[in-house]
């Protein structure tokens, strides 16, 4: 089924989104809508649901309840693999094998598998899109090293890198400031930042630091115990008020924007 | 008279450069997605099919073929979903698996020479079905790696990744365990349902401790796989000591070198990304 009104700026549409984890409802009756272009922040205090919404999105996290809409068309099992050649995804940092046999350039090569399809193999113009995607996040130097070899700033760039590669029309980021320095951390979102400025992609960025809050943010969305709590611009949202009881407790509000 | 004219040794020789290949690429994936005992379980359900095979009087490797597909059909969703401990679940299985082993072997009843080479390999009386079904499988194993390499290498290296790529990574995941069940009763005969899955491991394991290239562990593991089937077989033969150990204790000579000459033997074990910038 596609969406027939609001195609041209609609891009992802969920009603009602229901998703459990056993006994666990990681998301209960959630409703979003998101414009073509939206740079959105999700924030949340642990469990809130904020991970879970990014795999609704990507087909990766199964409805048990509700329906979801992306690119314009309606998530059902059988079509989520085609969909996510189309989607970027920046899951939260992992425990890497130190010992795994793939260099960084393989890794972001990855990216392209999805699209380019069974049974074909990448040719020199997709090598040098890596090449230049390498270049652009700002580790073409690290192109050879083992990927178990990075640091946590380096393995973001290349996580950033590797969805890059696919052209997506959405970029889906789940914490991924998450566990690593603070200089590291303004270098991710400054990229981040110009990724979004140079692409115009939709984009969804989770956090649960407060001050890793890019600048470019058009909407927030606050969630608690698996609902969106409440939603709107940066400057209504990050208030005091509305954050101590987001997290049950005292938040100054310190955003340390990125520029 | 060289012992290369007589036909069982030329037998014994091609089965042991198939079934080291096929062994070691099969290898690759399990040591790579840390499923050995995985592995271990699937070896462990063919050999209880084969005997099973033996018992009621068909095709061992008709029963050991049913019999690891289906553990790779259990054993796969427990792992995915991880409803319990996935090492619990397999372990369970493991055992049972074990147990139907030894049942079928006290419910058969006369001589069990069938039995035993089973249980510890036969490289030296493989016949030409034996050595059909492991020509047919090492072509199949390696036409589908090199058809699919990039998913695979995509699928053992990050599976997540390869999910959220559009990636059809279970499909892919199946494919693998599938191919393990098929590699151990291609295999069975010739190595020897208890020490069928060092031969899976060992060499790959050496390959791992040697390069950070997938396509190079592959060529090394191959390598090492066909080096530990020939000097098994040469020691097994001039020494009258049963091949299948022989392979393998040679396989696992090969790993102690690697890693004690491994480039890799510095780098600490598994850990969150490191803070630093």
């Amino acid at each position: 089924m596609n969406m027939r009104h609001n195609m041209d700026d609609t891009v992802i549409k969920i009603q009602d989104a229901v998703v459990s984890y056993r006994e666990d409802v990681a998301l209960q009756g959630v409703s979003l809508e998101v414009k073509k272009g939206e740079f959105i922040g999700i924030i949340g205090p642990n469990g809130a649901g904020k991970t879970t919404m990014l795999t609704v999105i990507n087909g990766l996290g199964k409805l048990v309840h509700g329906q979801a809409w992306v690119l314009g068309t309606r998530l059902n099992g059988g079509n989520c693999t085609n969909l996510r050649k189309r989607i970027g995804y920046v899951a939260q940092m992992e425990r890497i094998d130190p010992r795994l046999p793939i260099n960084v350039r393989e890794t972001v090569m990855v990216g392209c598998y999805g699209c380019l399809g069974l049974l074909h193999r990448p040719n020199r113009a997709h090598w040098e899109k890596v090449d230049e995607v390498l270049e652009m996040v700002g580790i073409a130097h690290l192109a050879q090293r083992p990927i178990g070899h990075l640091s946590g700033g380096e393995y973001q760039r290349a996580a950033i890198a590797r969805a890059l590669v696919q052209q997506p029309e959405i970029f889906l980021l789940d914490e991924p400031t998450a566990s690593i320095d603070q200089k590291a951390q303004r270098e991710i979102l400054n990229l981040i930042q110009l990724i979004h400025r140079e692409y115009g992609m939709t984009t969804l960025f989770v956090t649960h630091d407060l001050r890793m809050l890019p600048s470019i943010c058009q909407r927030l969305i606050l969630m608690k115990d698996g609902k969106i709590w409440q939603q709107g611009d940066p400057e209504s949202m990050l208030r005091e008020d509305v954050l101590g009881q987001l997290y049950g407790g005292p938040m100054p509000v310190s955003t340390e924007i990125a520029s | 008279m060289s012992i290369f004219q007589y036909h069982f040794m030329q037998m014994a020789i091609l089965a042991g450069v198939l079934g080291g290949v096929t062994c070691a690429v099969v290898g690759v994936f399990v040591v790579t997605m840390h499923l050995s005992f995985i592995g271990v379980c699937i070896a462990h359900a063919a050999f209880a099919g084969a005997l099973l095979g033996l018992w009621l009087g068909f095709n061992p490797l008709i029963g050991a073929l049913l019999f690891s597909l289906a553990a790779a059909a259990i054993i796969g969703p427990v792992a995915d979903r991880g409803e319990l401990n996935p090492d619990t679940s397999i372990g369970i299985i493991f055992s049972l698996m074990l147990g139907l082993a030894f049942l079928f072997m006290g419910l058969m009843h006369g001589a069990r020479t069938e039995v035993l080479n089973l249980l510890w390999g036969s490289i030296l009386t493989v016949n030409q079905q034996d050595m059909i079904f492991l020509a047919a499988t090492t072509a199949v194993i390696v036409g589908l790696v090199a058809a699919f390499y990039k998913e695979i290498q995509a699928v053992i290296c990050h599976r997540e990744v390869a999910l959220a790529v559009g990636i059809p990574a279970t499909i892919i995941f199946y494919g693998l365990l599938f191919s393990t069940g098929v590699t151990v009763t291609a295999s069975l005969q010739s190595i020897g349902g208890l020490l069928i899955f060092s031969l899976i491991l060992n060499p790959a394991a050496a390959a791992y401790q040697l390069t950070y290239s997938l396509k190079r562990m592959i060529f090394i593991a191959v390598g090492f796989g066909v080096l530990s089937c020939w000097v098994g077989l040469a020691v097994s033969y001039f020494f009258d000591l049963p091949s299948g150990a022989a392979i393998v204790i040679t396989s696992t000579i090969i790993f102690g070198l690697a890693t004690a000459f491994s480039p890799k033997r510095k780098v600490k074990g598994w850990q969150h990304m490191p803070v630093t910038g």
